[in-house]
């Protein structure tokens, strides 16, 4: 059941804990059963992730609405430079903490192409977004990685 | 391309996200300018550390047998006792339903497979992405058929018909070998304004003509048809009567 992995994966980075996540997935797999119809063919698995990506979105605002920083996709430059770190010594840990802060569009971009290796493509239809703002949102969210890590390396 | 251009690049540059002409461009880029190359290794060096963090979390079985145990949940809404017929049929719809999902839940490659059509799409289409990665399009770059055409001599077991569209605005970019339906094949690479296509050639015994055949899949075209003992497959992202257009051409030699 890779799809199901990938669900789950996705509720557990916005959602933050695992049991939010289960809820989260749980009930967009209600949601898919009930709105089956909504398929129409193509990608299986960004039709999924669309839905679990909605839930946890709703989820959040109503839940977590504090860490629902809102992010403005015309702005580009608010990493002036954040240097271009090795992350050859980085612990995993730290770097999983610091995909943890970002704004959640930031951290599902990551999660999305880094992790679960979908195509700009697929992720602005799970996103429900232009390719363009996917590769925008990646930029940025890897410049507040690069950020975080050329930060520590100087303390 | 200046820095600030390469700065948003880079990353579908490193993601191999960008087509051919934009790589290339990147690549001339990063030549001249180490601080962009410096943010190219930095940025794949940020990639290797997020895979090798292990950092996608798994679906616990709890999870797993709870969605595999949802699908007769609904039976218990429908209290009230409607007629015989308008049970039956909501049954039906929710059967239908819960089938057509579990199967995209716990089967998606063959789920995909029956609902994008042939195999043979699927793996022309993937030869034709294959291709777009940077450093992939073409073993042999002109737009000179009598360079591209000798060049497969000896690679391949028949010689294809190379032709030159460039009046048509279809020019000839180059050649390629691929490997599809079990053979090696020759790929002819065609461009149309920014759009790049894939013509894949092999021979076959089929009749010439006969209807071609369109197929949509992931968002790309892709035609096929047999002629003068050819089989074509064109496989594109861009508007299908574009790519028609070409088939007609192609079709039309001799």
């Amino acid at each position: 059941m890779p799809h199901l992995d990938a669900a789950y994966n996705l509720a557990r980075w916005l959602a933050g804990n695992h049991h939010d996540a289960e809820d989260i997935v749980q009930e967009a797999c209600v949601r898919a059963l009930r709105f089956g119809g909504g398929f129409r063919g193509g990608n299986s698995r960004s039709w999924l992730l669309a839905i679990v990506r909605n839930m946890a979105y709703t989820w959040l605002k109503k839940n977590r609405p504090q860490t629902m920083v809102p992010i403005n996709d015309e702005d580009l430059a608010e990493v002036e430079d954040p240097g271009t770190p090795a992350f050859d010594n980085v612990d995993a840990g730290f770097l999983r903490a610091a995909l943890g802060e970002l704004p959640a569009e930031f951290r599902e971009a990551i999660v999305l192409r880094d992790i679960e290796g979908l195509s700009y493509k697929e992720i602005a239809e799970v996103a429900n977004v232009p390719v363009g703002t996917v590769m925008s949102r990646l930029a940025r969210a890897r410049g507040q990685l690069q950020n975080y890590v050329s930060r520590k390396g100087e303390t | 391309m200046t820095c600030a251009e390469s700065h948003l690049l880079v990353h579908a540059y490193a993601d191999g996200e960008l087509d051919v002409v934009r790589s290339l461009e990147v690549e001339q880029h990063l030549k001249g300018c180490p601080k962009c190359a410096a943010q190219l290794t930095s940025l794949k060096a940020l990639h290797t550390a997020l895979v090798e963090g292990d950092f996608a979390y798994h679906a616990p079985a709890s999870l797993r047998d709870k969605i595999r145990h949802m699908a007769p949940v609904p039976e218990r809404k429908t209290e009230r006792r409607p007629s015989d017929l308008q049970w039956f049929w909501k049954w039906l719809a929710l059967g239908a339903t819960t089938v057509a999902i579990l199967t995209i839940i716990l089967r998606p490659a063959e789920f995909s497979q029956s609902a994008s059509g042939d195999e043979l799409s699927s793996e022309v289409v993937a030869c034709h992405v294959r291709s777009l990665m940077p450093g992939h399009l073409t073993d042999v770059l002109s737009s000179d058929k009598h360079t591209v055409k000798p060049w497969f001599a000896g690679k391949l077991d028949f010689a294809p018909d190379v032709k030159d569209f460039t009046t048509q605005s279809f020019p000839l970019v180059g050649g390629r070998l691929d490997y599809v339906n079990n053979r090696s094949v020759a790929a002819l690479v065609y461009q149309h304004n920014k759009h790049l296509i894939n013509v894949f050639i092999w021979p076959t015994s089929a009749a010439t003509g006969g209807a071609s055949e369109m197929k949509s899949y992931h968002g790309y075209y892709v035609i096929s048809f047999n002629a003068n003992g050819f089989h074509y497959s064109l496989v594109s992202d861009m508007d299908q009567t574009e790519l028609k257009e070409l088939a007609g051409l192609l079709g039309d030699q001799n």
